[in-house]
């Protein structure tokens, strides 16, 4: 529960640059800023996991944006005649129960996926970032308090919140956003009230802090870009979990209402004919599995490089 | 030990209370009459008023919440809105099958995993070691109900291997032991994932100390060495993962028993949430979250009785 202040070893990368050698020069410096970059993106051209992830995640982007274009038909055509078809050139991953072409439905649902998770995971980091950094830097009864409210949040399974939650307010895009959001703060909170605390007795924060800084100048300029980077790469791997609660919570009818298409609701519908139309299900997890798979790769090359020691204890 | 018990069960005290006040609040902070919402639109004024008075809804809300907590705190959750039956004895009608699948999943999750997780450990960078990196990555990456859906479309529908629906027929061990399989395979498959990949990395850390080295110079046997001495210490923070990761278990014991049509306490809850049953709904929660409190509570206390490092940092 308790990180030491004083610990050298902090898995914060960024703080090392306070501690360059004194003879080199700035343009020494420069350069061997600008070799190190190099280094990195050659780790992360030669690592398949990070580069499969890459392109997983850029196709989910790809997907969701231009799905209007894509898409062979609208997502909520009817082809009544040909309801519950299995794959065809016509419909390359069959149809539901209405007829509806599930390719189209399965490209538009990667929007409501591409959209819950990009609200999601940035309002949850700026919001989880904001706490951290207040748990870290503020007075003592503030951080336990924090603590202890994160803690909370974090022993409530997602899932049982969720319904609970649906069973009064009934189901909604906002409600799957706000849980999505509540669950996830804490996580980042977490993460950067670690790296706060570990900066706060530092030299460059304790020099512009007896230089007459301002708390917020300080937290804005000082702590927060040595905070920012091990929490977007928690962001990234942050992704599969949204969208999988989504799907989910979509997937038992307290996410996203029909007859908007979201793989939770395709996987639904699929479910409801899993003995007549397998088709349907096989087809709305593969984006799902895909989604997850991309994002995780990704995340844990990016971690692997750029931040080695927050792999352990994982 | 002592100190570090009572601050710790201080803690899981305050985190019910909060989980209690949460539940309670969620049906009061919603606009309108508690009683209306908590029996649903098709109420009679009759069951209104009646449920009002059983709940005590004419006294102030502070009240309210005392009975309530007094209540709970006596085993009394209330009574089922259409059976009248009190909702303690519902959930304990239940628990069992949630009980039972946990178990059997977590289960052979360890058996697989643990050990998987030692052999890669031991002979890093074998085939044995990458299949189960991969492997690893593939099975946290993809969604437990995911796992559920397509177990069912495989082994139920399509091979009809084993049965789809339900917990068998009482009595009948081996019929409920087939229907255990499929929901117990799809909520595991995650944590084989989970634990190989920390179970390695603690070992591999492990396998570099000196005693290590020690009891290899005494001329031990290697796979006394690796399960007797290294595995022991390698094995804490798996057993933290595990208490933490219970909350994640419930959200997939939920998935998997609506999918497969198994009575626990997740489809006790959904149910309650689709008929609006709000009494068990809010003493399904409380139990499920109490649950995993308890468990959480559990492993930390384990985790301290074997490293006192952690005693001190609570």
């Amino acid at each position: 529960m308790s990180e030491n202040p004083s610990e050298p070893e902090t898995g914060i990368p960024a703080i090392d640059a306070t501690g360059l050698p004194d003879h080199m020069s700035e343009a020494e410096i420069r350069e061997s800023a600008a070799r190190e970059r190099r280094e990195k993106l050659r780790m992360f051209l030669t690592n398949w996991q990070g580069l499969t992830g890459l392109i997983l995640v850029t196709l989910f982007f790809a997907s969701a944006i231009f799905a209007s274009w894509i898409a062979p038909y609208e997502p909520n055509a009817l082809d009544v005649p040909n309801r519950l078809s299995g794959p065809t050139w016509e419909h390359l991953a069959g149809t539901d129960q209405l007829g509806r072409d599930t390719l189209s439905r399965i490209l538009h649902g990667g929007r409501v996926a591409l959209k819950i998770a990009a609200i999601g995971v940035s309002v949850s980091l700026v919001v989880g970032l904001i706490l951290g950094m207040i748990a870290g830097f503020g007075p003592r009864w503030l951080d336990s308090l924090l603590l202890l409210l994160f803690d909370t949040v974090r022993s409530f399974p997602t899932i049982v919140l969720a319904l609970a939650t649906v069973a009064l307010t009934g189901p909604s895009l906002g409600m799957v956003l706000a849980i999505v959001i509540i669950t996830s703060i804490p996580q980042y909170a977490r993460v950067a009230r670690t790296a706060t605390l570990t900066l706060r007795n530092t030299d460059f924060i304790l020099a512009e802090r007896s230089l007459g800084a301002s708390m917020g100048r300080t937290l804005l300029h000082h702590v927060m870009p040595n905070v920012v980077g091990p929490l977007l790469i928690l962001a990234a791997m942050d992704v599969p979990v949204v969208v999988t609660v989504e799907a989910g919570l979509s997937f038992l009818g307290l996410g996203v209402l029909p007859p908007t298409a979201s793989w939770g609701t395709i996987l639904n519908e699929g479910y409801l004919v899993i003995r007549d139309a397998p088709w349907m299900v096989i087809a709305g997890g593969i984006p799902l599995i895909l989604t997850t798979l991309g994002f995780t790769f990704l995340g844990e090359a990016l971690r692997d490089i750029f931040d080695p020691r927050m792999g352990k204890g994982r | 030990m002592l100190y570090y018990l009572t601050k710790r069960l201080g803690l899981s005290v305050v985190v019910i209370c909060l989980v209690v006040l949460l539940l309670f609040s969620l049906l009061h902070l919603i606009p309108g009459d508690p009683a209306t919402i908590a029996l649903g639109p098709r109420a009679t004024p009759e069951a209104i008023a009646r449920y009002a008075e059983k709940m005590h809804l004419d006294e102030p809300v502070w009240r309210q919440f005392l009975i309530y907590i007094g209540n709970a705190a006596t085993g009394d959750l209330g009574l089922d809105v259409f059976s009248d039956r009190p909702v303690t004895a519902i959930i304990l009608e239940r628990i069992g099958f949630t009980l039972a699948l946990v178990a059997a999943g977590m289960g052979w999750a360890m058996l697989l995993g643990i050990p998987l997780g030692c052999l890669a450990a031991v002979k890093p960078n074998s085939w044995l070691d990458r299949v189960t990196g991969v492997l690893s990555v593939g099975t946290i990456a993809v969604p437990s109900f995911l796992v559920s859906i397509w177990a069912l479309l495989i082994f139920a529908v399509h091979l009809r291997w084993l049965p789809a629906i339900g917990a068998g027929e009482p009595g009948d061990l081996g019929d409920q032991l087939a229907h255990l399989v499929l929901p117990a395979f799809a909520i595991g498959l995650s944590w084989v994932g989970y634990l190989a990949r920390m179970v390695r990395a603690s070992m591999l850390e492990v396998m570099g100390e000196n005693y290590i080295r020690s009891a290899r110079a005494f001329g031990l046997r290697p796979r006394r060495v690796i399960f007797g001495y290294a595995l022991r210490v390698a094995i804490l923070p798996t057993i933290t993962l595990i208490g933490m990761g219970f909350g994640g278990m419930i959200s997939s014991t939920v998935f998997a028993e609506i999918i497969f049509a198994r009575p626990g306490i997740g489809k006790l809850i959904f149910d309650a949430v689709m008929a609006r049953n709000f009494p068990i709904v809010q003493g399904a929660v409380l139990v499920a979250t109490g649950l995993y409190i308890l468990v959480v509570l559990f492993s930390d206390i384990l985790i301290a009785w074997f490293d006192p490092r952690v005693r001190e940092s609570l």
